[in-house]
């Protein structure tokens, strides 16, 4: 249990310590590469939950797939015109206001469920109903039968931005050639595939 | 605090010596990797390859390996140091770490994981990342170019990579390694998969940076692409993280799709041989297949490596997930059902 404990208090400090670098170093690839260790740190503590196939997933999308675009995109930025520190503090309003709106949330959650603080347990395994279950195979069988409307229904939000983002970016131009494959490989008369023995050379 | 340690004390011994027992062979291996790379090329090509230094050459790139580590390891002026070290030792960590899961006999691997698949696959699309590093931090024209190729290419290629570790996993029923091999102790997965092991192959080559998808380290375009700027250690841990990567596909196509450890038939002298060596053997002909193509498939054009990618391997592994649980679901064939 201790060693569970440490590790816990390693991911969740390493978490906080990076997510405070994310908004405090000048250089923005310094700051997404930040966001990536809170990412796997994150991975690591649904790791000690038990929750291996969520942290796989955590690190694969996001750390694998967004963040690498994520950082795509921000390293073709130029950020060598230093940041002004007068231009940050005109943010620090708006912050304590997502900061008020996030503790009112959290406190009206509290006081709707009538959250009694003694009877929070430390979950060994979120998913115990599922005894003799993998974590995978339990979130398979949940998702997959009944919240399978949500499953689809985001399936199809996401085709949907996937579609949108290629309508937006797609555009014809004139005057480009394009490489056809079959008609290259159907053109006759001009190229001529010859058997080439090893070591003889072919005449041309 | 002490009990802690008193603990845990043996535990972490024992976890330390058994990444010993993964780390030197590997390295063992890499190095034996290099050497039969360079010498299949050699002989592709009717050249003779190294044999001067040692026996049949054998310390050629040991001898290598020393050079580089006596060089000056060069920091460019302009460039990110920090990043700029970090680049490399997190591509070596990041592949030593995949191997972790492999299992290379029954019950010999050592973290034997309920998602050991999909922890490789998290790793190796983890190791993107030391590139784009690498390419960024160099401060400088041509490793930024192969950064960026080399990221677009790497996370195209592992989309297919992903629907073809699903098909597999669907006759499976597992997402633990172990499990996947004794899942093909009737038929090993390339007979009834064959057109997935082929995509799964060249998928392999463009995740691990190989020829003919090595653009991004294209020496008639981009120097050394995102290399460009390391020197001495530095480079060797990019050069052993990046061959690391390779026996890893080599092992994941051997243990996705020719059986692992299996011996090919069930009789006397065969299954008396011991797992490992069927494992190995079976790695060293996916890596001998791994050399041959560089020696004689010339480079693709950047356009054809996404075509490829996008246009091919992604509707075609899309459709096989489709069409293989379709078989599977009619014909009652999907294991747990």
């Amino acid at each position: 249990m201790t060693a569970q404990l440490l590790t816990f208090y390693l991911f969740s400090g390493v978490i906080l310590i990076s997510s405070l670098m994310v908004i405090s170093t000048k250089n923005p690839v310094h700051s997404v590469l930040f966001l990536i260790l809170s990412f796997l740190n994150a991975a690591g503590l649904f790791v000690i939950l038990h929750a291996e196939f969520l942290a796989m997933i955590l690190i694969i999308v996001y750390v694998g797939a967004v963040a690498v675009l994520f950082l795509f995109v921000v390293m073709m930025l130029d950020f060598k015109t230093s940041i002004n520190k007068d231009n940050i503090l005109q943010y620090i309003p708006i912050g304590i206001l997502i900061g008020v709106v996030f503790i009112a949330e959290l406190i009206i959650v509290l006081i709707n469920t009538k959250f009694d603080l003694s009877n929070i347990q430390v979950l060994p395994n979120p998913l115990s109903d599922f005894t003799g279950k993998s974590n995978t195979e339990a979130i398979g069988s949940v998702l997959y039968t009944d919240y399978i409307l949500y499953f689809q229904l985001s399936g199809v939000i996401l085709l949907v931005a996937m579609i949108g983002s290629i309508v937006l970016t797609l555009r014809e131009r004139e005057g480009v050639k394009r490489q056809v494959v079959s008609e290259q490989l159907q053109r006759q008369g001009k190229i001529n595939l010859v058997d080439v023995k090893s070591g003889k050379g072919v005449d041309i | 605090m002490i009990n802690l340690a008193q603990t845990y004390f043996i535990e972490v011994m024992t976890i330390i010596l058994y990444c010993l027992l993964i780390f030197v062979p590997l390295l063992l291996g890499v190095v034996m990797a290099l050497y039969a790379d360079r010498k299949i090329w050699a002989a592709v090509q009717k050249r003779r390859g190294p044999n001067v230094v040692g026996p049949y050459g054998l310390f050629q790139v040991p001898a290598d390996g020393l050079k580089f580590i006596f060089k000056e390891i060069i920091l460019p002026d302009g460039s990110d140091k920090t990043v700029f070290l970090i680049a490399p030792i997190i591509t070596l960590a990041l592949s030593i770490a995949a191997w972790a899961v492999v299992p290379v006999q029954a019950g010999v691997v050592l973290a034997n994981i309920n998602v050991g698949i999909l922890y490789i696959f998290a790793i190796s699309s983890l190791g993107v990342y030391g590139i784009l590093m690498a390419g960024w931090s160099s401060n400088s024209k041509y490793p930024f170019f192969g950064a960026l190729r080399s990221a677009a290419q790497m996370v195209s290629y592992e989309v297919s990579i992903g629907f073809v570790i699903i098909t597999v996993l669907l006759c499976v029923g597992s997402l633990n390694l172990t499990e996947i091999v004794m899942a093909q102790k009737t038929i090993w997965f390339f007979i009834p998969l064959f057109p997935m092991f082929i995509v799964f192959f060249i998928s392999a080559l463009a995740e691990t940076n190989r020829p003919p998808f090595d653009l991004p380290e294209a020496e008639s375009e981009l120097v050394a692409g995102y290399q460009t700027e390391y020197s001495g250690m530095p480079f060797v841990l990019f050069m052993f993280g990046e061959y690391i990567n390779i026996l890893l596909m080599c092992a994941m196509t051997t243990i996705l799709f020719l059986g692992g450890w299996l011996p090919p038939i069930d009789i006397y002298p065969l299954n008396a041989v011991p797992g490992f060596v069927w494992f190995l053997l079976k790695v060293t002909f996916v890596f001998y297949l791994f050399a041959m193509v560089k020696a004689f498939v010339p480079r693709y054009r950047y356009d054809q490596l996404m075509r490829l990618g996008w246009k091919v391997f992604l509707p075609l592994s899309l459709f096989a997930v489709v069409v293989t649980s379709s078989i599977l679901f009619f014909f009652n064939l999907a294991p747990g059902m």
